[in-house]
């Protein structure tokens, strides 16, 4: 039976605490468009993706009026593109990339995210050609998101993909240093990338996904904050304690909106994303949870521990509340995109060498950091190798999205406005690890046995 | 289907008269009604059994949280599942 002080905490929760339901994505398997024509090709995707989502925003804006939670985004994913460019005589991908984008526009989505390819071990047809035409497909459109997978536990990391994608990075931010360098904020490089993964930029529809699925992604480091807030000075065995119940009620809220966005779209439930996102408003940020936990600052020695504590007793409440669990699921860390992050970074508190170790610990990785415009294309692609062999050497999803602000020195500010935020320039080793990238090859997967 | 009115705000005169008379009007039946001072403020729950409004409940929603622009309250309309999903196993 329901009592007053839960349905207060709800509404407290929502009002308050900034609690909300970051997003549903819509998976759209293209595969059966795949045609040797690419105009046939486009008009196949885009039939497909505007007949399976000419509901979704509706739904979602429906659900969100009838149980009162804000859904913030509605989106859509889709099969990495490489995979239907492959069939293509004419591998023009930006004409696909203008394609999704129109098709994104007739939805009414916020994000598209699929412009992608596979690469772990080598490089199939139509993935070089994808790669390559990233920086032009996220110039000339607004909503497309892109994602390349470099690495993984099985297969080891694709050097060459990795020097590729330094390069794909820094010319993201050349074609669109008229517009605040917005293009490498919408590509993400991974390692062990997930294949049902609702967030942007790095969502796409994976082969072994059904044609059509719900995915849900929670969030809610306000409402973690506020409830460490109240609870006080306990120990930390209390703090995760505490932790893992608000993760629980989080997930609990995903989960009805998941199954009843599902229902009434008539299209499988596919998994909830039990994930701490962060937004720039003051109050939804994961660095001011790990302050609440004792920190001065977030950055300082113990932020590491903080956040292992936090990641995993996050996936503890929230993998009760559900019935699939998938996606990144755990505390994100993107430092333009948190309040806390971004005070952090601008008083030195938090440097790049601490993100990293983060990142062994937490969902995703090195996300949303503002780099020197000068920086080298094998500076990017040795951020991204160190950030693929985290991931790879613990079986986790890591990732690498940095944005070089081209024409901007350390300290100065680059802004992007939304959901994406904005900060400071963060410091880089200024060493060359140019030699080591320029070798190429494989590094090999790591032994699965004999770890310490 | 059932759903949670809930007001909150600095207490004032007429504050259940006028949200009766909306569900009321829109042929809802009040189920049960609880009131509370929660940190100085006036919180108001109500119980309302919806199947059979005349109006969609997206419009029953809107109408509310207009009457608390007005008297400067916070009143949310919602469907209970969202609380019976967050606060019960």
């Amino acid at each position: 039976m329901l009592n007053a002080h839960d349905i207060l905490e709800t509404i407290q929760m929502i009002e308050e605490e900034h609690l909300d339901v970051r997003t549903i994505t819509m998976g759209i398997s293209l595969l059966d468009c795949c045609h040797s024509d690419i105009d046939v090709t486009c008009n196949k995707i885009y039939d497909k993706i505007t007949r399976y989502a000419k509901d979704l925003v509706r739904t979602g804006e429906q659900i969100e009026k009838e149980f009162g939670i804000p859904i913030i985004n509605k989106r859509i994913s889709v099969t990495p593109i490489a995979m239907i460019l492959a069939a293509c005589d004419d591998r023009d991908a930006v004409k696909i990339a203008k394609t999704l984008e129109r098709a994104a526009l007739t939805c009414g989505v916020n994000f598209l995210g699929g412009f992608s390819a596979l690469v772990q071990k080598g490089f199939g047809p139509g993935d070089k050609e994808l790669i390559e035409a990233i920086p032009e497909a996220l110039a000339v459109t607004d909503h497309i998101c892109s994602s390349v997978n470099i690495g993984s536990t099985k297969t080891g990391i694709n050097m060459d993909a990795v020097k590729l994608m330094g390069q794909t990075v820094r010319r993201a931010a050349e074609l669109t240093a008229d517009k605040g360098c917005i293009g490498p904020a919408k590509l993400v490089v991974f390692c062990n990338a997930p294949e049902d993964n609702p967030f942007m930029a790095g969502a796409f529809h994976g082969a072994g996904e059904p044609d059509c699925v719900i995915n849900v992604g929670v969030s809610g480091p306000g409402v973690v904050r506020a409830a460490l807030a109240k609870a006080g000075d306990c120990d930390l065995t209390a703090v995760a304690d505490l932790i893992k119940k608000t993760a629980f009620k989080i997930t609990r809220m995903g989960q009805l909106v998941a199954t009843e966005a599902s229902k009434r779209l008539g299209v499988p439930f596919g998994i909830v994303d039990l994930s701490l996102a962060p937004t720039p408003a003051v109050g939804d940020s994961v660095a001011y949870i790990l302050e609440e936990m004792g920190l001065e600052c977030c950055g300082c020695h113990g932020t590491t521990a903080a956040l292992a504590l936090l990641n995993d007793a996050v996936k503890k409440g929230g993998v009760m509340a559900s019935s699939h669990v998938g996606g990144l699921s755990g505390a994100f860390i993107p430092v333009t995109e948190d309040a806390g992050m971004i005070e952090a970074s601008r008083c030195g508190g938090l440097t790049i060498q601490k993100l990293e170790a983060m990142t062994a610990v937490c969902s995703v990785g090195l996300d949303m950091i503002n780099i020197p415009g000068d920086t080298p294309a094998e500076v990017i692609a040795a951020i991204i190798a160190d950030e693929a062999a985290i991931g790879m050497v613990n079986s986790k999803t890591t990732a690498v999205r940095v944005i070089p602000a081209i024409g901007k020195k350390v300290g100065e500010e680059l802004s992007f406005g939304g959901l994406l935020g904005g900060g400071p320039v963060m410091p880089l080793s200024t060493y060359s690890p140019a030699r080591f990238i320029n070798r190429g090859g494989r590094i090999p997967a790591p032994m699965q046995s004999l770890k310490n | 289907m059932r759903a949670v009115i809930t007001v909150v705000g600095k207490d004032t005169v007429g504050i259940l008269a006028r949200v009766s008379a909306e569900c009321a009007a829109h042929n809802i039946n009040v189920e049960e009604v609880t009131q509370s001072i929660l940190r100085d403020m006036f919180a108001m729950i109500m119980m309302v059994e919806i199947d059979n409004s005349d109006i969609p409940f997206t419009e029953f929603a809107d109408n509310l949280t207009a009457i608390g622009k007005e008297m400067n309250l916070a009143i949310h309309a919602m469907h209970e599942d969202i609380f019976n999903a967050m606060h019960t196993i």
